[in-house]
């Protein structure tokens, strides 16, 4: 009756319903955060271009484009798994999983990959469009995959555990306004934390996305901050602490199941 | 007869609240069997605790032998859950929506087929392409009776299926989980319209602030508090006094209507005799079957 294939079939089937919900409103779930890239883009390398060099050799707006990649890419892979299952709360449809048989592991892995998949959706159309106009060369391409690999699980988890505690909309859109936006802004996109004042840099070190930047930046030009193996660790510690903690939410059923 | 469902002692309490206080119940294989009480008795947290939905503060509830909390996986692939409230995901059509729920039951490509007769069977057809979003409430409700049906579970529970629905779909969903019992389908059915109970449950427990306040067959109930009432129309000549040899037959005046309690069929001449006797006229006359209703009123009055 319950066996590894009906298993298997019941985790691809809610990824499959998390990939298509999103790619259903494409517009909104990948074309507008890849316009607000490009934007941001446009305006900081159109200012700062001829001003700042961050690294030796590497132009601003070179600089710049692996952040906003990366700054995107954590955005909506948190927007993915935190707006699904808000809209199914507050819809009552979150019945259907709750009903069935998937166990809260397949549905933690189910999130889990649709968020990772709409996070690189829209990071990879940042990176192809920019190219276009930047020659920006990969030095590391397996850095640049695993920092985006975890750097999506982890905001992924957090839209979980967002999703799972947030009763309304409004509960939600503070999560993204007043813990998300800050933490991304304040991670080292648009600037190195070397240019900051030294308890501006202490203080950006206590970021986890700090080393989800840095280190994804370290991917495309071999430079970086702090080491990328050491923010690669911080960034998997996270990741699974918040796994851990998305999980056993899941398996108490807390505000899920009375 | 094997047990479909089983509640042993089962509590639920939400803080001072005895949501369910304590009920024991067996339900058979095939049977087609209803949870009656009014709103607040208690029906939708014993679904919802079989469900899964909610968790049991104690006693024990077992599917087709499966535990709801240790075996959930068993306890959930047996079962078919149609919510009370006409939910749904805006996201998509009706046979994309059943064909993620069998997929959720771990049911393939090869159930697609299955999908499609429970489309043609509930009138959905002209309907399946057409966004949940677009269907009006009785075509939710099918939608929703539908998904319930997609893993092929020998257990249906409906929980108020028919409110909110007009007579017309009422009588066809009615047919349709007739047939699904004919089937083989254990059916458990939520209501407060008990005339629904009446038309199609065999068995049915009657639910009070968390307790059960009868339980048996439904012909059973029926008979042990039948009672025949006369409903009589008179034409009083002077005062509205009934003559004091049939004052004593228990009744009651409703408007024009003087319904009598009949305990023995004899106490019909008894009332017409003496009707006839202080030249009272009868207009119209009407005898009334006990329904559940009345065995409902009785016992929720009789234990107050």
């Amino acid at each position: 009756m319950v066996t590894l294939k009906t298993q298997l079939i019941g985790t691809w089937t809610l990824i499959k319903k998390e990939l298509i919900r999103f790619w259903r409103v494409a517009f909104q779930t990948v074309a507008a955060p890849v316009i607000t890239g490009m934007l941001y883009l446009v305006v900081f390398s159109h200012v700062l271009q001829d001003r700042l060099e961050i690294y030796e050799g590497v132009s601003y707006t070179s600089f710049l484009i692996p952040g906003l990649i990366m700054m995107s890419l954590l955005q909506n892979a948190f927007a993915n798994s935190s707006s699904s299952l808000i809209q199914s709360k507050v819809m009552g449809n979150i019945v259907f999983i709750l009903l069935s048989p998937l166990s809260y592991i397949q549905f933690f892995i189910a999130f889990i990959v649709g968020a990772i998949v709409r996070g690189l959706f829209v990071g990879l159309a940042i990176y192809f469009l920019a190219i276009i106009f930047i020659d920006l060369p990969i030095h590391h391409p397996w850095i640049v995959f695993w920092f985006a690999l975890f750097g999506g699980g982890l905001l992924g988890a957090f839209g979980i555990i967002a999703g799972i505690w947030a009763d309304r909309f409004d509960q939600m859109a503070a999560f993204g306004n007043f813990v998300i936006m800050p933490l991304s802004f304040l991670s080292g996109v648009f600037y190195s934390i070397h240019s900051l004042p030294t308890i501006w840099q202490n203080i950006s070190q206590l970021n986890p996305f700090f080393y989800m930047i840095d280190g994804f930046r370290f991917g495309f030009f071999g430079q970086s901050d702090v080491s990328p193996y050491l923010s690669l660790l911080i960034v998997f510690l996270f990741f699974i602490t918040l796994s851990f903690a998305a999980i056993q939410m899941l398996k108490s059923g807390f505000k899920l199941r009375t | 007869m094997k047990t479909a469902i089983s509640y042993k002692n089962v509590k639920k309490f939400y803080g001072d609240l005895k949501a369910v206080n304590g009920i024991s119940i067996d339900i058979k294989q095939g049977e087609f069997f209803g949870l009656l009480g009014p709103n607040g008795a208690g029906k939708s947290t014993m679904i919802n605790m079989l469900a899964g939905l909610t968790k049991a503060s104690a006693g024990k509830i077992s599917v087709m032998g499966y535990d709801v909390q240790k075996n959930y996986q068993e306890a959930r692939h047996a079962v078919g859950i149609v919510p009370q409230e006409l939910v749904f995901d805006p996201f998509f059509n009706v046979r994309e929506m059943l064909r993620f729920q069998a997929g959720y039951f771990g049911k393939g490509k090869e159930n697609d087929k299955w999908v499609d007769e429970i489309i043609e069977r509930l009138d959905l057809t002209d309907k399946a392409s057409t966004n949940m979003r677009m269907l009006s409430g009785g075509m939710k409700r099918r939608a929703l009776i539908a998904q319930a049906l997609v893993h092929k579970p020998p257990i249906i529970v409906l929980d108020e299926p028919t409110a909110g629905v007009d007579v017309e779909l009422r009588q066809k969903l009615w047919a349709f989980i007739k047939d699904l019992n004919k089937a083989g389908h254990t059916i458990v059915l939520t209501t407060h319209y008990l005339e629904e109970a009446e038309e199609l449950c065999n068995s049915v427990a009657m639910l009070r602030a968390g307790k059960v306040v009868a339980m048996d067959t439904t012909k059973n109930l029926l008979r042990k508090f039948s009672t025949k009432n006369l409903k009589l129309r008179l034409n009083f000549k002077d005062e509205k006094k009934l003559p004091i040899k049939i004052a004593h037959i228990p009744h009651q005046i409703t408007e024009d209507f003087y319904t009598f309690q009949l305990k023995k069929i004899t106490d019909i001449t008894e009332i017409t005799e003496g009707l006839k006797q202080s030249k009272i006229e009868i207009i119209d006359i009407q005898t009334v079957d006990t329904d559940l209703e009345d065995v409902f009123l009785k016992l929720t009055n009789a234990k107050k």
